[in-house]
């Protein structure tokens, strides 16, 4: 049996992969349009509202608000985005941001506790919270979309019990971690807030070294790069970003938000978390085909469970965010709150299917519903037709989403 | 027997033509009426194909050739056609709403009913009635979850028979059946045929074909190789059957291969492992078998063996229930419960079916390459991303896994490139013991050949490879060494130099009562 020259040619045709400078910027950009349009769509709906409201939208003062105001749902989103790649659903958050929120409040008027302690026991008992979704979920095996809705009716009303009335009077420092700005310990450089600048010059200079380092090492290893062009154009665009960004709060009345800070930190974490770790990986290889991560060796059961409790944790965040922000615990706090998560993450990109799904995709789409928010109230649109037009928004963001797709396919 | 002389059926010239393969090539086919009519052949030979085609699954149009059905060309746009005129197909796996009713299930889509709402008196009427025709004793009421596999069988053919069935088709009718209830269904088959229903039966099982067929049809390679009269002068021989099956020349070829076979890596001894959901059902039975480092032993066995079962059960009990038996590596007993348990013991399992278990296809190929064993590429819980593609571009190279470069998504590339990957997964794991069931289904023959040349490799760099695969010429072009597998048992056991497609397929068919160990 010698092996017939016929079937030696496949192996001899030329290898395609030679070309490791990574083609075409065109080429380069047809397959991150995805990515981009999100941002594209950000900044055409920025640049409208910029004009219908004649320059108001980026007042430095509503940036920050912009950012206070939508706080929660950033830190939700990270969860839910998590939850949805591996693909389940989380319909309680709201529910938990009001039963934590008023588990806080008891603590600090009731029990005398310290904020700070407060804080940090709210945020526990948020991941407890989690504990008893996780459990149901991952080792029962009820699906998220029923355990979720059950925690949707059951901390609500917990949230009731513990809130009969409403308790005002928290705490300064527990107000400012919604309402505060970070003091400004470097003066002024001219109208400019130092200590944002320097925030804003020392984001930018960790993003592009972090870059730079990265493309280096795919460099000295011979490896597949995007495009120079693509790479320089890309590290401009969030110079620009950053830039205009540090600029507005940088002139703002107060400066940098404080909740920008926690924000802004758990989207480096969470990042992190997401695409470098091995728990990342397990998420992204569950949601992708489930039966191919059992058969790869992946816990699935104990994946899924750290999912749901790191959803109680964010949850018990957010909840701390919202009471902070409302300087009271309510029992009605985070009515709704699971759907702006959800939506965020939709529009951001993550795949109804599950194993598709970036944090800062989800960012971008809870800022896209922010700046509508946000657009549409300057605007005095009525509140009616804002919901109404954030419901377009959200269907148009998926539609356009799966027709991407299918045509990719 | 057939009285009548013309043909209930005849289909001629048959082609069909999937992208890029050939499925049926000038297949021709005769069945008398009134008659049982057996057809045979290897997985893949293009049975099922065929009755795809007969039954409108694949409408007139997409194929070449004439169906006549009694005396009448037909040009059957869908299913539903070819019910109209009395031809009903009975699928492997069997189209029954297991929430439902039995009645419900017999008359879905076909409901009695007047202005669209259901007559529920005539409806558990006439189910009692076919229910009582196919001798099934089971109120119509009962859901169909309620009552087994068997009985689930009945129903389907009740069901065809409520469509004034004249030509019953039946897809591996027994695979799924115990003796007793295959036994029942054959007396049935039997029975309709007094009745004057004209049935083709295809089945691998040689004994029921000899006990049941009038006449045998033998397909191979999507060729109708010869119809056999088996109430002829000569009698037919399960023999005769198996000649008419594996007849071909060996068409493909396969590197060759010197083995450097070396110490024994992996035994397992009475493993028996029962079906998941019908715990009474053993799906492997006592097999035993081991493979030493450097060696590639071949399982051969038809669809339903148990070889996959046997697989995945050894693989970190991924499958199956109450599973017993002794799993020795390097001569030393061990336990291995768990999946990720299996690969820290240097196990790995490519599956049969990469799409649905071997792949994650939104992933790219790095990510997929790493994903059974993530741990060689982290520290502390971080994934070093410069490694991982380091890793897997090395893999990439080896393999000669046609992308340009290993970010590019496993979706998008084909069969053979992605069963490269599958590889490559299983290899980034560092296994002594590889399994790797179907690892050619579904890709072009050069594809083959690469994979075949990786497969000695991984040999002669003293892994203990296990070779699954439906393609007789396959196992003998490229194992040292092949047990055959019929219903769940370990039928043989044949060195390289002993092992034909006759032999192997006589173990393949060997059937329990007949079985040696």
């Amino acid at each position: 049996m010698s092996a017939p020259t016929t079937l030696e040619q496949p192996t001899a045709q030329p290898e395609p992969s030679k070309k490791n400078n990574g083609g075409s910027l065109k080429a380069y950009l047809g397959q991150n349009i995805q990515q981009y349009g999100m941002i594209a769509a950000l900044l055409v709906i920025v640049a409208i509202f910029q004009v219908t409201t004649d320059g108001l939208m980026l007042n430095p003062d509503n940036i920050a608000a912009l950012i206070q105001q939508n706080a929660y749902v950033f830190i939700l989103t990270i969860g839910m985005v998590m939850v949805i790649v591996a693909g389940h659903i989380d319909l309680s958050v709201g529910s938990v941001v009001a039963f934590v929120g008023g588990i806080c409040a008891v603590l600090i008027t009731d029990f005398e506790l310290s904020w700070p302690l407060a804080v940090a026991l709210s945020v526990l008992v948020g991941g407890l919270v989690g504990c008893w979704q996780g459990f149901w979920v991952a080792y029962a095996g009820i699906p998220a979309f029923i355990v979720t809705l059950g925690g949707m009716l059951l901390f609500r009303g917990l949230a009731i019990v513990i809130l009969d009335q409403t308790i005002a009077g928290l705490p300064g420092g527990f107000n400012d971690i919604s309402n505060g700005s970070l003091p400004a310990a470097l003066g002024y450089i001219g109208n400019l807030d130092g200590i944002t600048v320097f925030i804003g010059v020392f984001a930018f200079v960790g993003l592009a070294l972090a870059q730079i380092r990265a493309r280096g090492e795919l460099k000295k290893l011979d490896l597949h790069t995007e495009p120079f062009a693509a790479f320089i154009g890309k590290l401009v665009l969030s110079a620009l970003a950053i830039g205009a960004i540090t600029y507005l709060l940088a002139s703002s009345a107060a400066g940098t938000p404080i909740v920008l800070i926690i924000v802004g930190v758990l989207v480096l974490i969470y990042t992190f978390l997401m695409n470098n770790t091995i728990f990342g990986r397990h998420i992204y290889a569950m949601g992708g085909n489930l039966p191919a991560a059992m058969l790869s060796g992946v816990k699935t059961k104990r994946v899924n469970f750290l999912i749901f409790v790191n959803m109680g944790l964010l949850a018990g965040v957010a909840a701390v965010v919202t009471t902070s922000r409302a300087g009271a615990g309510i029992a009605a706090a985070g009515t709704n709150y699971e759907l702006d998560a959800i939506a965020a993450a939709f529009i951001g990109g993550t795949s109804v299917n599950g194993g598709i799904g970036k944090i800062t995709g989800a960012i971008i789409g809870a800022l896209i519903m922010g700046v509508l928010n946000m657009g549409l109230s300057i605007m005095g649109t009525d509140p009616a037709y804002q919901q109404v037009i954030k419901g377009l928004v959200l269907i148009a963001a998926v539609a356009l989403d799966i027709l991407n797709k299918r045509r990719g396919k | 027997m057939a009285n009548d002389t013309t043909p209930i059926l005849e289909m001629r010239g048959i082609t069909k033509t999937f992208p890029g393969v050939k499925a049926l090539s000038d297949v021709t086919l005769s069945v008398a009426r009134g008659e049982v009519h057996a057809i045979c052949g290897e997985n893949g030979a293009g049975k099922s194909t065929l009755m795809k085609v007969l039954s409108g699954v694949y409408p007139h149009g997409t194929y070449e050739g004439d169906i006549v059905f009694e005396g009448e060309t037909c040009r059957f746009k869908t299913t539903r056609d070819s019910e109209e005129r009395g031809i009903v197909i009975i699928h492997q796996e069997l189209a029954l709403s297991p929430f439902l009713s039995i009645a419900e299930n017999i008359f879905l889509g076909n409901e009695r009913a007047k202005g669209g709402v259901i007559n529920w008196a005539q409806t558990n009427k006439q189910a009692a009635d076919l229910l009582a025709r196919v001798g099934l004793d089971e109120s119509p009421d009962t859901r169909i979850q309620d009552i087994g596999v068997g009985k689930q069988q009945l129903v389907e053919i009740a069901k065809a028979l409520s469509k004034k069935v004249k030509l019953l088709i039946l897809d591996e009718p027994t695979a799924a059946l115990n003796d007793e209830d295959s036994a029942h269904l054959l007396d049935l088959i039997r029975h309709l045929q007094g009745q004057g229903i004209t049935s083709i039966i295809i089945s691998h099982k040689l004994n029921e074909i000899a006990a049941i067929a009038d006449s045998t049809t033998i397909i191979r390679d999507g060729k109708s190789i010869e119809t056999l009269d088996m109430h002829g002068a000569e009698p037919v021989t399960e023999e005769r059957i198996i000649r008419g099956m594996v007849g071909r020349d060996l068409e493909h070829r396969y590197p060759e291969h010197t083995p450097t076979i070396g110490e024994e890596v992996l035994r397992i001894e009475d493993w028996t492992v029962h079906h998941p959901v019908d715990h009474s059902r053993v799906v492997v039975d006592n097999a035993s078998l081991n493979v030493r480092a450097g060696e590639i032993v071949g399982i051969a066995g038809l669809m339903g063996a148990g070889r996959t079962e046997l697989a995945m059960s050894v693989f970190g009990r991924s499958w199956g229930a109450n599973i017993s038996g002794k799993l020795f590596l390097h001569g030393k007993q061990v336990s291995i419960k768990s999946v990720d348990a299996a690969i820290e013991h240097g196990i790995a399992y490519a599956t049969e079916d990469r799409k649905h278990y071997g792949l994650n296809l939104i992933e790219d190929i790095k990510r997929n390459t790493t994903s059974a064993k993530l741990k060689r590429i982290t520290k502390g819980g971080v994934v070093d991303a410069g490694r991982e593609v380091v890793m897997s571009e090395q893999f990439r190279k080896d393999m000669k896994t046609r992308a340009n470069s290993v970010d590019v998504v496993v979706g998008k590339l084909s069969g053979g490139n992605q069963q490269k990957v599958v590889l490559a997964k299983w290899l980034f794991t560092e296994p002594e013991v590889l399994i790797l069931d179907e690892p050619t289904r579904g890709i072009d023959v050069g594809a083959k050949y690469e994979i075949y040349e990786i497969i000695n490799k991984l040999a002669d760099s003293g892994k203990a490879v296990i070779v699954i695969s439906s393609e007789l010429p396959e196992l003998l072009g490229i194992c040292d060494r092949i047990y055959a597998m019929s219903q769940g048992r370990i039928t043989g056991q044949l060195p390289r130099a002993e092992a034909s497609q006759e032999s192997l397929m006589r173990y393949m068919t060997m059937e329990k009562s007949g079985a040696t160990r």
